[in-house]
């Protein structure tokens, strides 16, 4: 059994109350959503902290998946499991069931939540790699119940590193809902339940003659941190969707990207599944916004 | 003789309809298992219990200049702190391994591996012991390490070994097996010769509960009872003796449940021999188990064979020889499991289950900062590699001489009327009938339509391939004129005691690890004595309670013990017939041993049971002249060879041109272990070990960076397969029972891990035919098959 360095615990009772812990203990406290990241690191010992506020008694404040017209707003506490069955979300954002299929196993999920994936800024989590394809925005909570929205871009600062200051806490993620979309999102790992060797969802809006209005790819696991890749989008805007098109966005996510050698698989392999995995989640993501 | 039978479906659960012999029962040992009522290691708390926990190096290479204790043993709960040095002092800082060499238990002079005991911290809790190892103070002065297998013996290599005497290099042995010249001789009249580099990586057993111990010694009685997780508890006591200077008889070691064993708890592991010393230091019993991470970087490693391997044959398909040199990866010391006389193992069965003229192999083992270990990982001590090796190296054959995999076997198979068969390298093959378990293998799997499948899907750009593996294992080790551990012969003790009532205990010296022997062996025991399983119980792992024999690994317990189990019961029926005779007045000739009962011949119905036979065992009334009381037999049965079980597996994978991931779509495994005594538990052992086949194929291998770090130091890192990565297994059996066996039966527990992995990456190569791939290195990552499909293909290491 592996086991953590002594820390203190405390239950949250409400957001503000948390953000007022963090507020006085700084960076020796650290919240604990899911716990499937960062009870693994404490139990290595890869991190240690001094005090972990639990932020789990906030599931029915941070718990939700709410479709308004024109954006579908999640809470910072909704669990993969609830982002998996969630019939309303995958009728929006068919790419979110189609990622949580692939993440981690049904343990992890029943108790991993949006915010720790996003808060974790893991290069191969899946999750930051969705939102970043569905051009979300996060909304950070601060002392004093002060409050700031930042671009998926802003949010991830590096590698393991975000937007969100010490003393703030990551409480909703907003989807911009646009008419003519589909979304798809698409993994390949060496074995269920592994992160991702890359993994690719892509986002497109068509207008009613059936061009591309708008298009988004967002990789995991191909640099430091997943972002959109402008230029693809540029490339694909106004065009007809088609076969070539795809694969001249695919050849864009291949270079765009900056992936390393390691025991998932090397950068050229890893980089030929940026284009092969760009192509496939455009091709499914039009049927869809078609269908 | 071969026969196939009709497999049957009915699972007895119902005591009265349990087989009174062999047949498909539910195991016994389940319903305890199942319900979380198991007592593993760590499930023994004893009153004052400490526990200890190991600070391990986190250097592959490194000098020992200074440790301070002093800030741990200051720590709250602190009861001792033990260094290298304080083991010196009670020369106790080396052991012997199993293969003769020393292994140090905690470091003195250098660490040589990353993970390595360094000193150990007894405390109060789990948590006051892990805490107080962060402040011990370790000085080290790093090292070059030797890492890659290839440079061991460069002249400039650094020297892993300076504690042995006159050591000047990293060589670790030479051996070698069959006749050098004449396959030189055959080779140079062959047609054809082919030759492939072959890699077997570095794997690791994995089991789900790690390795731990309890020890408890009284200083007052002089005895040390240690639980502890080994399979081979009888020869851990012998070899604790010698560590320890401990009387034999002072020594109870018991192995209570065992989650998974796979060769990882044969090994005796430093962290055994420091809950000892923890428990003589402080006077109190102490717990040591490792971690995940403990056990994956440190404990008993598996293959890491660099082969290349040669064949030759006639432009027709007529094999001729078989030659292959090895470069073997040892780790920082020989601590591989093995016959004193066969330090490669059982690897010369390499030229597998075809009929050749010569063959020779030459393999150099060697020294490297890695963990050391060898022979483990359910491997039938190296035929896994052996098998792998012939298994492929036939198929790079048939793709040179553009034949059939299938054909080419079929065609080379040794004979019927050739067993026994003694092989080019020495074996004496007991039995065996390949043909019918081949072509069950092919008529399973419907091979035609799916070389016709293939083809059309060939034509379409889809990658399918298909591919086979023939095996024949050496299993039971074995016969004591030429096999021993570190001097113990590798013969095997079994007691039956049966109760007045007519119920029994049978004692085994082998141990389960979730092989299901409460089960197996009180079936053997039934079918020879006819009292019902339920009634039969088996007692095993405790060295105090059974008697003397080398333990469960290398499929050797149905082999050994199982020959054992039967042939105690059958003095026991030889006492009870004598007995029976008085009884019905009749003299033992007269007498018809039905299932359970004597009969007089010609008149069934003047009968007694086994049960009424036990009661007058015991009971009052005089016995036959010369007869004792009591209804009991002990043995220690010596086997005259090994036993070789054989199979036929056929994999069929689908990969996908895009991402190169491969998918196990069908598997097909017809396996011969001769007798078969619960089918059930025979289909488990086999679907286990196929899916351990899969993630060796597929995933798994334990890799260093250049510095010896370990990459596969948790099961994020180091994969093993789910059941989303395994197809629905096929399986079908033929029997050919073993000739020397009491009931003919011939040991299952590793066919399928030996078996399956040459099945799956000669399906892979076969999926890649249209690319030139002829030969593709496990494990076979998406990443590395999309390297060979670029004509790149790797080797792991
Ligand atoms: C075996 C396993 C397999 C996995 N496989 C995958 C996979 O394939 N793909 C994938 O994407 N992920 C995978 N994961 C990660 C999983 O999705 C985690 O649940 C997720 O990364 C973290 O979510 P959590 O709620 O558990 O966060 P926690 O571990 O609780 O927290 C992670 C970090 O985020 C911070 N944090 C959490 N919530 C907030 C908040 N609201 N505001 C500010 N900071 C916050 C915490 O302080 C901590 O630093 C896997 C995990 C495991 C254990």
């Amino acid at each position: 059994m592996q086991v953590p360095a002594p820390f203190e615990y405390e239950r949250a009772t409400s957001v503000d109350q948390a953000i007022g812990l963090l507020e006085r203990l700084g960076s020796s406290a650290r919240l604990v959503a899911g716990g499937h990241s960062l009870l693994p690191m404490m139990k290595l010992r890869l991190a240690n902290f001094d005090y972990l506020i639990d932020i789990n008694p906030l599931h029915a404040e941070l718990g939700y998946i709410r479709l308004t017209g024109d954006e579908v707003r999640i809470g910072a506490l909704t669990r993969h499991r609830e982002l998996l069955e969630s019939d309303e979300l995958a009728a929006a954002f068919p790419i979110f069931r189609d990622a949580e299929r692939v993440i981690a196993d049904p343990v992890v999920r029943n108790r991993g939540t949006l915010g720790g994936s996003l808060c974790q800024a893991d290069p191969s989590e899946d999750l930051s790699a969705v939102c970043t394809t569905l051009d979300a925005s996060c909304v950070i909570r601060g002392p004093g119940g002060s409050e700031r929205v930042v671009t998926m871009e802003e949010f991830h600062v590096g590698p393991y590193e975000t937007a969100v200051g010490d003393d703030e806490m990551l409480t909703e993620i907003r989807l911009p809902l646009r008419p003519g979309g589909g979304s798809a999102y698409e993994k390949v790992e060496r074995r269920a339940g592994d992160w991702a060797v890359v993994s690719a969802g892509a986002a497109v809006w068509l207008t009613a003659d059936g061009t591309i209005a708008d298009a988004r790819v967002g990789l995991a696991a191909v640099g430091p941190n997943t972002t959109g890749i402008p230029e693809l989008s540029a490339a694909l805007r106004g065009r007809e969707p088609a076969e070539d098109l795809y694969e001249q966005a695919g050849a864009i996510a291949a270079r765009s990207c900056d992936p390393a050698t390691d025991q998932r698989g090397s950068a050229d392999y890893k980089r030929h599944l940026a284009d092969e995995l760009t192509r496939r989640t455009l091709r499914t993501a039009v049927a869809r916004a078609r269908s | 003789m071969t026969t196939v039978e009709e497999p049957k479906t009915t699972t007895f659960d119902d005591n009265d309809q349990k087989p009174v012999g062999f047949g498909r029962m539910l195991r016994k040992e389940d319903p305890r298992l199942l319900r979380g009522r198991g007592r593993f290691t760590d499930d023994v708390q004893l009153p004052g219990m400490l526990h200890l926990a190991i600070l391990r190096s986190p250097f592959a290479h490194a000098r020992v200049v200074s440790v301070d204790t002093s800030a741990a043993e200051a720590a709250p709960g602190v009861k001792a702190v033990v260094t290298g040095e304080t083991l010196k002092g009670l020369g106790l800082a080396w052991m012997p391994t199993l293969s003769n060499d020393v292994q140090a238990v905690l470091a003195t002079d250098k660490v040589r591996f990353q993970g390595q005991e360094v000193a150990f911290v007894v405390a109060e809790d789990r948590y006051a012991a892990r805490d107080a190892l962060e402040l011990i103070d370790v000085e080290y002065e790093v090292l070059d390490p030797v890492i890659d297998v290839r440079q061991a013996l460069a002249p400039d290599a650094p020297l892993i070994r300076d504690d042995l005497e006159g050591k000047a290099d990293n060589h670790c042995f030479d051996w070698e097996t069959g006749d050098a010249d004449e396959t030189e001789a055959v080779f140079a009249r062959a047609d054809v010769v082919v030759q492939q580099d072959i890699v077997y990586p570095r794997v690791h057993p994995a089991p789900m509960e790690t390795c731990g111990a309890v020890a408890d010694f009284d200083a007052v009685e002089g005895k040390l009872k240690l639980w502890s997780t080994t399979q081979a508890p009888h020869a851990h006591r012998t070899l604790y003796a010698i560590v320890a200077g401990l009387p034999e008889h002072k020594i109870q070691v018991i192995a209570p449940d065992i989650g998974g064993g796979f060769g990882n708890k044969v090994p005796i592991y430093p962290g055994y021999v420091c809950a000892i010393v923890g428990s003589i230091v402080t006077g109190k019993p102490v717990k040591w188990m490792e971690d995940r991470s403990e056990n994956l970087i440190s404990t008993g490693f598996a293959r890491d064979y660099i082969m290349r391997g040669e064949i030759a044959a006639t432009r027709d398909g007529k094999i001729l020889g078989i030659r292959t040199n090895v470069l073997a990866d040892h780790g920082a010391f020989n601590g591989t499991a093995a016959p004193v006389k066969y330090p490669a193992g059982f690897f010369g069965v390499f030229t597998g289950s075809y009929d050749i003229e010569a063959a020779y192999c030459k393999m150099t083992a060697v020294y490297t900062n890695k963990a050391p270990g060898g022979v483990a990982y359910a491997c039938s001590f190296r035929i896994t590699e052996a098998v792998y090796l012939v298994e492929r190296i036939v198929d790079c054959l048939a793709a040179e001489l553009d034949m059939d995999p299938a054909e080419l076997r079929l065609k080379n198979f040794i004979q019927p009327d050739q067993f026994p068969y003694t092989t080019k390298t020495g074996w004496v093959y007991d039995s065996g009938n390949y043909e019918p378990t081949m072509r069950l293998a092919m008529d399973i799997a419907g091979y035609a339509d799916l070389r016709r499948e293939q083809e059309e899907k060939r034509a379409r750009g889809e990658l399918m391939g298909i591919g086979i593996s023939f095996f024949t294992e050496a299993v039971g080790a074995g016969p004591r004129k030429n096999m021993d551990i570190l001097g113990l012969g590798m013969a095997d003790g079994c007691e039956l005691r049966v109760h007045p009532t007519g119920k029994a205990v049978v004692r085994l010296s082998v141990k389960t690890q979730g092989q299901g022997h409460e089960t197996t062996f009180a079936q053997i025991v039934a079918e020879e004595i006819g009292i019902p399983p339920a009634d039969i119980e088996v007692v095993h792992g405790d060295t105090d309670q059974t008697p003397f024999g080398l333990g469960t690994y290398g499929s050797r317990s149905t082999p050994v013990s199982g020959a054992a189990a039967a042939l105690v019961a059958r003095k026991v029926r030889d006492k009870a017939q004598l007995i029976a005779s008085a009884m019905l007045e009749v003299t033992v000739a007269d007498l018809d041993w039905v299932k359970g009962s004597f009969q007089v011949k010609g008149d069934p119905a003047k009968a007694v049971t086994i049960q009424q036979i036990a009661m007058r065992a015991h009971g009052a009334g005089d016995l036959p002249e010369g007869v004792e009381g009591g209804l009991e037999a002990q043995i220690c049965y010596n086997p005259s060879n090994l036993t070789y079980p054989h199979g036929a597996y056929i994999c069929v994978v689908d990969i996908d041109p895009g991402t190169a991931q491969v998918k196990v779509r069908r598997f097909i495994a017809v396996d011969d272990c001769g007798t078969r005594i619960n089918p059930m538990i025979i289909e488990g052992q086999i679907h286990g070990g196929l899916t351990d086949g899969v993630g060796m194929a597929l995933m798994e291998m334990i890799s260093f960076d250049e510095d010896g770090n370990c990459l596969g130091a948790s099961l994020m890192d180091y994969l093993i397969p789910t059941a989303l990565e395994v197809p629905d297994w096929e399986t079908g059996y033929t029997v050919t029972p073993s000739p020397h066996h009491p009931i003919g039966a011939k040991g299952v527990g590793e066919s399928a891990t030996v078996g399956s992995p040459p099945a799956i990456v000669n399906a892979v190569v076969d999926a890649l035919k249209p690319y030139g791939v002829r030969h593709a290195d496990m494990p076979l990552t998406p990443s590395r098959v999309w390297d060979a499909m670029r004509g790149r293909a790797t080797p792991p290491i």
